[in-house]
């Protein structure tokens, strides 16, 4: 970590309670340096993020105003925070689960009516803090603590959801893209609107190691592998896409 | 002011530096230490290119590249 | 904090208003500048006159996508420094119970306001009930503490929201302001006076935010953008707000300092009235809307030339404990009327444990009517 980078940092937090391998903290990392290179004040921003792994990355790791609230609702509380003073700049940092299950409402809401917020969901495809649970962005016929045979189930795909509901900024990347997502989180950081990020997050503890991949760097392999750039990925057919993740932006 | 500063209070070992750096400047300790894993060590720091990539992806935020090189990479 | 003397929003005089509308306009003179709110009947009269009325007066109104959106916001609001509100009934209130918790345990000052309906569930959406006296009480999980307090008429709409206010600014804790669909619905004259007294937070700096020294203190209340690197979580934390999810000491301290927060206070904080009780033979003891039909049952009993009084409790919770034990201490029986099916009688009964107490529920979605208050106390009257 770069020395210019520790003023952000409650040292005494760390090191972090995350896993060996976890994606988040590469997130955390990103979002220092985003804010760093606009050269926000660091004292005009709130940091509000539900319950997961996700929402610990800015409590209590960021030496700033943090807003730790409870499951699904760091959007509600972010609405209130930015609506009685504009004048803070409001960055949600949270789990798929969090914004996308039980947060769901939230999200289509606050991205709807086009409030001034950075919502950067911490997307490990995983309930990790409770175990590897299945979550909406959990990709089909993967191996999870409730879907052991398999999820049946279709994944959200977050961008296209906050696209369709009003954002005016939406992007996705993964951590591995870590120059673009730096850039991307700045961009989203001084959109004059609803701002959706979402972050492809590796899980090696809950989710990697369930589904053959039990190392962050074999994660990492994938992700490099799986990615398509959205540009390309507009001349390919529905199931040429299957499996893919598409990154870039996505309203511009 | 060393070049490449890994921070051991941080580290947890996962590895990724080893296997994303271009110039294998990391290894690890061939013993299990009392935190549980063969902790990771600087091998090689002559070598580096200061291309920063640990520093960037590292999970732990634990490690910190000096830049002096004129010819490294940039990504500061 | 000392409080402040304000002058009233509305310009002194005597107006003619709804109960709902009555308690918006009291939000306002209290200094409400937030309001986040779904609509539910019979408390959506509340919001849509705060919809046009905020604006007015630089505040914000947002109609939320739901009662759990509009509680979070609201805490959120309050963190930002706004004096906040939401007004709902039942169902309303039991979607809002997680997020009242999280305002205990941030002591996030703010205030709610139920409109009680007949339930349980959709029960009667535009018919009263008083049923969720207990929830209030109890409704959040865990060991937590609130301040709810009854109105009993559109004078008191205006009032107690006022004081609700000034409770949840000076002791850190959301305050429940429990009206029914009769009071809430009800038109009255009522008097708006030159100059109210407000009580204001202390958001001076502090890097101890959740703790103090006194155990039964109200810390200090910054605000975000002052620089004071705030650490609210829901989760059990120190006086700084580091989150200690393994502590039990640090558990142990926190629980405790909630509850003494308010119990301690209790003598300031619990307000009755009482009616011709000083002599009472037979008491009775309520609130809100059949609190107003006792007082008719005791001013007929006394024509009879029976000693009957009335208890009312304006503050619900806290328990008035001590207060009911001296007025009821010389009656021979004690009646509460209430639209449960028995729920502050409960409390007495705990309270008068030697006394004999006699509940007169009623759960027909209409107020209770001061004949079958009668009817009832008659058969125990001698």
């Amino acid at each position: 970590m770069s020395e210019h980078l520790y003023k952000y940092l409650r040292p005494e937090a760390f090191p972090t309670p995350f896993c060996a391998g976890c994606g988040h903290g590469i997130l955390m990392n990103a979002i220092l340096r985003a804010v760093d290179e606009l050269q926000l004040d660091f004292n005009k921003i709130v940091f509000v993020s539900g319950i997961g792994c996700g929402a610990w990355i800015p409590s209590p790791h960021f030496a700033a105003d943090t807003l730790h609230t409870l499951h699904g609702r760091p959007i509600a509380y972010a609405t209130g925070v930015k609506l009685f003073n504009p004048d803070l700049k409001v960055v949600v940092i949270s789990g798929d689960g969090d914004l996308a299950a039980i947060g769901g409402n939230h999200l289509i809401h606050a991205a709807r009516r086009n409030i001034e917020l950075t919502v950067i969901c911490a997307n490990n495809s995983i309930y990790g803090m409770t175990g590897g649970q299945v979550s909406p962005t959990t990709p089909k016929y993967a191996k999870t603590m409730t879907t052991s045979k398999g999820n049946p189930e279709e994944p959200f795909d977050l961008c296209k959801l906050t696209v369709a509901c009003g954002a005016r900024y939406v992007s996705r990347y993964t951590v591995y893209h870590i120059k673009p997502l730096i850039n991307s989180i700045k961009k989203a950081m001084t959109t004059k609107g609803f701002a959706f990020v979402d972050v492809v997050s590796p899980c090696p503890t809950q989710f990697g190691r369930r589904n053959k991949q039990p190392t962050l760097f074999e994660m990492f392999n994938d992700l490099k592998a799986r990615s398509i750039r959205h540009e390309t990925a507009k001349a390919l057919k529905k199931d040429e896409l299957t499996g893919k993740i598409v990154i870039g932006e996505f309203n511009e | 002011m060393e070049k490449i500063k890994l921070n051991r209070k941080w580290c947890k070992g996962c590895g990724l530096c080893i296997e994303i750096c271009p110039k294998n400047v990391y290894d690890r300790e061939n013993k299990v230490s009392t935190k549980g894993f063969k902790e990771i060590i600087i091998k090689n720091p002559d070598v580096c290119n200061q291309c920063q990539l640990c520093e960037l992806l590292c999970p732990d935020l634990a490690i910190t590249i000096e830049k002096t090189k004129k010819d490294a990479k940039v990504n500061k | 904090m000392p409080k402040l003397i304000n002058k009233s929003l509305l310009p002194p005089k005597k107006y003619f208003m709804q109960g709902n509308i009555a308690c918006a306009e009291g939000a306002l003179a209290a200094g409400c500048r937030y309001y986040a709110g779904y609509p539910i009947t019979p408390s959506s009269e509340t919001m849509e006159h705060l919809s046009n009325r905020l604006p007015e007066v630089n505040g914000v109104f947002i109609q939320m996508e739901d009662e759990i959106g509009s509680i979070c916001s609201m805490i959120g609001a309050s963190w930002a420094g706004a004096k906040a509100m939401t007004a709902t009934s039942g169902p309303g209130f039991s979607l809002m119970l997680e997020g009242l918790g999280y305002a205990v345990m941030t002591e996030t000052p703010c205030v709610i306001v139920n409109v009680q309906r007949a339930g349980p569930a959709t029960g009667q959406a535009t018919r009263p009930g008083q049923s969720d006296i207990m929830q209030a009480r109890w409704g959040a999980h865990g060991d937590h503490r609130i301040i709810g307090i009854s109105p009993w008429s559109v004078q008191e709409m205006y009032d107690l929201t006022i004081e609700s206010f000034n409770l949840a600014e000076e002791y850190r804790v959301p305050v429940i302001l429990l009206a029914d669909e009769v009071v809430g619905h009800l038109k009255e004259s009522f008097i708006i006076k030159p100059e109210i007294e407000i009580f204001n937070r202390d958001s001076s700096f502090s890097d101890k935010p959740f703790g103090t020294i006194q155990d039964d203190g109200v810390p200090p209340m910054p605000i975000f953008g002052q620089g004071a690197k705030l650490l609210v979580t829901g989760s059990t934390h120190n006086e700084f707000g580091i989150r200690k999810v393994a502590d039990p000491v640090v558990q142990d301290v926190l629980v405790k300092r909630l509850c003494a927060k308010i119990d301690n206070h209790k003598d300031k904080i619990c307000k009755t009235e009482s009616y011709l009780a000083d002599d009472a033979d037979y008491l009775f003891i309520s609130f809100g809307i059949s609190a107003r039909s006792s007082y008719a049952v005791i001013k007929q009993l006394r024509n009879e030339g029976i000693k009957a009084g009335l208890l009312r409790l304006k503050t619900i919770w806290p328990f008035a404990d001590e207060i009911i034990k001296t007025t009821a201490q010389n009656c021979k029986v004690v009646f509460v009327p209430e639209m449960n099916r028995g729920q502050l009688v409960l409390e007495v009964q705990r309270v008068l444990c030697n006394k004999q107490v006699i509940s007169i529920p009623k759960t027909q979605g209409e107020a209770i009517y001061p004949s079958e208050i009668y009817n009832e106390s008659k058969k125990y009257i001698k």
